[in-house]
């Protein structure tokens, strides 16, 4: 079943019985004028956005119907090709009902795939066995492999650097990549107490947010490894996808107890028209936070955050455990042989290996 | 199959004579066959001749016999024409075998790695066109989104109108007119009116002219602004020098128009006189308004209050004066009163007397000698007269015998039989008072024209009588407003310095000299032939001693701290206190000797002197104190742990000296130290983004061609933030990719 909502009322305008089973995945169309939708009943259907005329049935554009499973779909930012992923990735033609090609690499359920926006060829995808591939759109060939620790549940590319990725991974932390250099992550981005869902860049490509199974989304600026932010209600539950809205001012999230939320992007901001004057006085107070931030009771007080207890316990969980096992290598690597325990970057810690 | 093959060969062999003829008829047939082939024309493929051992043996043309001919080995192995075109195949046969034997085809999985790798390099090549603009957005300053702003083209007019055409009959109309009064309607903007002008005028006139007329705009706005500059100054003095020296210069003009043209001056009299009487006959400067009142309350304790009264009660003065000439008879008749009051003081005041002799202040002579004059004078002038003597009386009149007074003045009232005014109110009353002051004050300051002030005092002063209770406020007040007023003016004028000292004395002499008292201050009074400005000169008493005291209170402000202060001496304190800052701040030497070490003897044990100094560690002495030179503070170095709380204990990641950080906190923000424009520049956001306005993903057509990238916008604010960062030494924190 789809659903479609109204933001500003807060009320569905559509309801639309999509698929038999599950629909696994959807996305809209570049020019917002329909949308793709994926199901366990291995049909890729394309609807209209705007709902049909009083009297008309609630048809699909197309229907087209696939062999295998399909657990996930992306447009293409620009063309009329969207790609599903299943078993293999396919790239189809919108007019067409059989794919464009086929991609694969090994024989896996791959989860999710997702096109670059700028270069627009470029596509990647995790699979189920812990691996992230890149392919190529044009040579119709996979680029490049990257094995991780654990699974990745998504990725999502940087609207304004090409060649950054962000993944969402089973270890509870999120790496960013640079795709010409795959064999370590740029940042590893670690402050969640669960498996991490989904991710979405923001638009201006500064910051992302990430969902995750420990009931919270946060929000890291791209190039940090902790978060700026973190969101939770009581009534939260396990976070499933995020989105962060094209005008950078809202988060849109969806979590298990079926219920969509949307928060501010920037929760000390005043939404409405500003004066100049009170703009004036919020930049200046922003910059003053962000010239004494390095202040002990400054700082105390501008990263303090509530927690539910179940994370701040998890939390306090992690660090311990993080430094016994930092302990604990500190003192195999003081009793054997020097250089016999080398010393090993966090962000080369994730990695298995990257294969070409 | 080599069975076969045997069999095959064996055949032939063995039946090899009786073949013969047979042969040789088939020989001839194929001749026969070729001759008729060649006949045709066309020749007919020929079948291969197989001379080999195969399994597939055709029927047809088997044939193990030659021609005929030996073969010879030579033959064999030499070519047939000794010059081949096979030298070239031989060669390449020979380059070939040069060759490495060509390798094995890739495995599929080998291949496609192949492909990707390449595929790899080559889109993380064109991927890395990016770099450039991806680290030019990191670094920026500020970022606006969407990064692409479109900026809304103008159409100029001209173009706009040229797409338009007049479709509705009222437009028709408009273009219609337009074009009969030869108005422009496109490209040309001037008339042909205009143009004509335009030629009728040089370039070298046209500018002169323009530059004229903007000089005298230019002027003009100068002068507005000016005006209104002016026109808004708040200060009332300023107001007051202008109108003095306003009324000064018409005054000098008055007098040299009268030297010129005295015809003329006496019109501009004429018209001043009119002027005046308007003014009189308006109710301006009556003292009645808002700011006169207030000022009536805040004389009592403002200098500077009480002088803006004394000026206003003058100008009303000068101004409600009337300008009929006084008869010479008249003076006399005032004079003789003024003279009598001793004399006709028993018959007024033996209402009023009994309870002027319980007073306690030295006021009582002063209102007996006016109700002396009053009760005299009644006869005359009943109305007038007895208003001044009320007025005169209110003055002195304190609280509790207000009431009793009043009693007495209305039983005069109603003997004088004048009950006009009944009904003024009690403001009125309070600024008739005002209103009198200056006439007193002037009776005071040029005794010579006594009468008229006087004469002028009776026709605001007939119209009332006060009602009593609610007055006694301000009358108290009014009373000494104008006893300082004329004190002041007293001081300047200096007219009887001796009669105010005696005055003063009389004062102190308290209630018990009072009647004895009141003779010669009468007296003198007279002597002084003013009657009223004796008055004024009386009620001045009481501000002598205020006066007094606050000097008094200025001068012993200081020995009273100082005796306050005595016990302690806070210059010697702060010297202590430095000198024991000084000593605790030093360094101090540590005894490490220990008592009984390498000594015979046992506890109790006093370490022997040589060994207290051998074993006395001297420090290094301790650096000059930062409050040497200065006599007057104690600078403390040692570190205050409340304060570390709140101070960083490391340098934060960016920053490499600790001067740096200090640096960048020192810098101010704020709008109070630093420009607006520095301001706004400062507190610029790193990224702007507007609601509702949605922001696109960099588009592929927006790499740069070695040139500057889509983040134009944010590159002049990029150059100024770095220009502006390098002092600060702060060194982004970037990711290395």
């Amino acid at each position: 079943q789809v659903k479609i909502w109204n933001l500003t009322t807060r009320q569905c305008i559509r309801t639309i019985q999509a698929h038999e089973g599950f629909v696994r995945g959807m996305c809209a169309r570049f020019c917002g004028t329909s949308f793709f939708t994926v199901g366990d009943d291995k049909t890729v259907k394309q609807w209209k956005m705007e709902s049909p005329e009083h009297g008309e049935e609630e048809e699909p554009i197309h229907t087209i119907l696939g062999k295998t499973v399909y657990t996930g779909i992306d447009h293409h930012w620009k063309e009329a090709v969207f790609a599903t992923c299943g078993q293999q990735v396919d790239i189809w033609d919108e007019q067409r009902t059989s794919p464009m090609c086929s991609l694969t690499w090994g024989f896996d359920s791959i989860s999710s795939v997702k096109f670059n926006p700028i270069e627009t060829y470029l596509l990647g995808s995790c699979a189920s066995d812990r691996n992230i591939v890149l392919y190529d759109m044009r040579k119709s060939t996979p680029l490049k492999k990257v094995i991780l620790n654990m699974r990745t549940n998504t990725l999502c590319w940087n609207p304004m650097e090409a060649f950054v990725f962000t993944a969402a991974n089973e270890d509870y932390n999120l790496y960013t990549f640079d795709m010409r250099f795959l064999e370590s992550p740029v940042t590893v981005h670690m402050d969640h107490v669960s498996a991490v869902l989904d991710v979405d860049y923001s638009p201006t490509g500064k910051e992302f947010v990430s969902a995750s199974f420990d009931k919270s989304v946060r929000i890291f600026p791209v190039d940090k490894g902790h978060s700026r932010e973190v969101y939770h209600t009581k009534r939260m539950q396990h976070v499933i996808t995020v989105k962060w809205t094209s005008d950078n001012k809202y988060i849109l999230c969806g979590s298990d107890e079926m219920n969509i939320r949307l928060w501010k992007a920037n929760a000390s901001e005043k939404l409405g028209v500003l004066a100049p004057r009170e703009k004036a006085a919020m930049n200046y107070n922003q910059k003053l936070k962000e010239k004494f931030q390095y202040h002990p009771k400054i700082r105390r007080i501008a990263q303090h955050r509530h927690l539910p207890k179940s994370i701040f316990c998890q939390i306090k969980e992690q660090r311990i455990m993080r430094e016994a096992r930092r302990r604990k290598e500190l003192n195999r690597r003081k009793h054997s042989k020097p250089g016999s325990v080398p010393i090993v970057s966090e962000r080369k810690k994730h990695v298995v290996a990257v294969v070409k | 199959m080599a069975e076969d093959w045997l069999g095959v060969e064996a055949a032939p062999s063995g039946s090899e004579a009786e073949d013969e003829g047979r042969e040789d008829g088939e020989r001839r047939h194929r001749q026969l066959l070729e001759a008729v082939s060649s006949l045709s024309g066309r020749r007919r493929r020929k079948l291969a001749e197989r001379t080999e051992a195969s399994v597939q043996v055709s029927e047809f043309n088997v044939s193990c016999q030659g021609t005929g001919e030996k073969l010879v080995l030579s033959e064999l192995l030499q070519p047939i024409r000794p010059q081949s075109a096979l030298s070239s195949v031989r060669k390449e046969l020979s380059r070939v075998k040069r060759k490495k034997p060509v390798e094995l085809p890739l495995s599929k999985e080998e291949a496609e790695r192949v492909v990707r790798e390449a595929a790899y390099v080559r889109t993380s090549k064109d991927v890395g066109k990016w770099q450039e603009v991806v680290l030019q957005n990191r670094r920026a300053e500020q970022l606006v989104f969407p990064l692409r702003q479109e900026i809304p083209t103008l159409v100029p007019l001209e173009h706009a109108a040229a797409a338009w055409k007049a479709r509705t009959p009222l437009e028709q109309e408009v273009f219609a007119l337009l074009h009969r009064t030869r108005q422009p309607i496109t490209d040309p903007l001037l008339t042909p009116a205009e143009t004509a002008s335009l030629e009728a005028m040089s370039l070298e006139e046209a500018r002169q002219r323009r530059a004229e007329l903007q000089r005298a705009r230019a002027l003009q706005s100068y002068y507005e602004a000016k005006a209104r500059r002016e026109k808004r100054i708040k200060s009332k003095k300023y107001h007051r020098v202008l109108k003095k020296s306003k009324r000064r210069k018409a005054l000098k003009e008055f007098e040299l128009l009268h030297k010129s043209d005295p015809e003329a001056a006496l019109a501009r009299l004429e018209e001043l006189e009119q002027l005046r009487m308007q003014e009189r006959m308006s109710l301006k400067h009556q003292n009645k308004g808002k700011w006169a009142r207030s000022r009536a309350i805040m004389a009592k304790y403002d200098l500077e209050a009480r002088k803006a009264l004394q000026e206003q009660l003058a100008r009303n003065k000068e101004l409600t004066e009337k300008v009929r000439v006084e008869l010479p008879v008249e003076e006399p008749d005032e004079a003789v009163p003024e003279e009598e009051p001793p004399a006709a003081r028993p018959v007024a005041p033996s209402t009023a007397n009994p309870w002027m002799l319980g007073k306690p202040s030295g006021l009582a002579p002063e209102p007996q000698l006016q109700e002396g004059l009053g009760g005299v004078a009644e006869p005359g002038a009943p109305g007038s007269k007895e208003d001044v003597e009320e007025d005169e009386k209110e003055e002195e009149v304190s609280e509790e015998e207000a009431l009793l007074q009043g009693f007495a003045q209305r039983r005069q009232a109603r003997r004088a039989g004048s009950p006009e005014g009944r009904g003024a109110g009690e403001t009125e009353a309070a600024s008739e008072l005002l209103g009198d002051n200056p006439i007193s004050a002037k009776g005071e300051a040029s005794p010579g024209p006594e009468e008229p002030p006087q004469a002028q005092e009776e026709p605001p002063q007939a119209q009332e009588e006060p009602l009593l209770s609610e007055q006694l406020g301000r009358v108290r007040t009014m009373e000494e407003v104008e006893a300082l007023g004329s004190e002041e003016r007293a001081e300047e004028q200096k007219p009887s310095a001796a009669g105010a000292q005696q005055r003063g004395q009389q004062r102190r002499e308290g209630s018990a000299r009072a009647k004895r008292a009141k003779k010669p201050a009468k007296k003198q009074l007279l002597s002084l032939q003013a009657v009223l400005a004796g008055e004024p000169r009386e009620a001045q008493c009481p501000s002598l001693p205020l006066v007094l005291e606050e000097e008094d209170g200025g001068v012993d402000q200081r020995g009273v701290i100082t005796e306050a202060f005595a016990g302690d001496d806070v210059a010697a304190d702060f010297r202590r206190e430095k000198r024991k800052a000084e000593q605790a701040g030093k360094p101090r030497a540590v005894s490490l000797a220990l008592p009984g070490w390498g000594e015979w003897g046992g506890g109790g044990l006093r370490p022997s002197a040589k060994r207290l100094k051998r074993f006395l560690l001297k420090p290094p002495p301790a650096p000059p104190r930062r409050d040497q030179h200065l006599p007057h503070a104690i600078i403390s170095e040692r570190r205050n742990i409340h304060a570390a709380a709140h101070q960083v204990s490391e340098l934060p990641f960016p920053f490499e000296k600790h001067q740096q950080f200090e640096q960048s906190i020192r810098t101010p923000l704020g709008p109070t130290w630093n420009t607006q424009r520095a301001f706004q520049r400062l507190t610029a956001p790193r990224v702007l983004t507007r609601a509702g306005h949605i922001i696109p993903p960099l588009a592929a057509d927006d790499v740069p061609a070695g040139g500057p990238g889509p983040g134009s916008t944010a590159q002049p604010q990029r150059a100024a933030g770095q220009r502006q960062e390098q002092p600060l030494g702060r060194p982004r924190g970037r990711r290395r990719p």
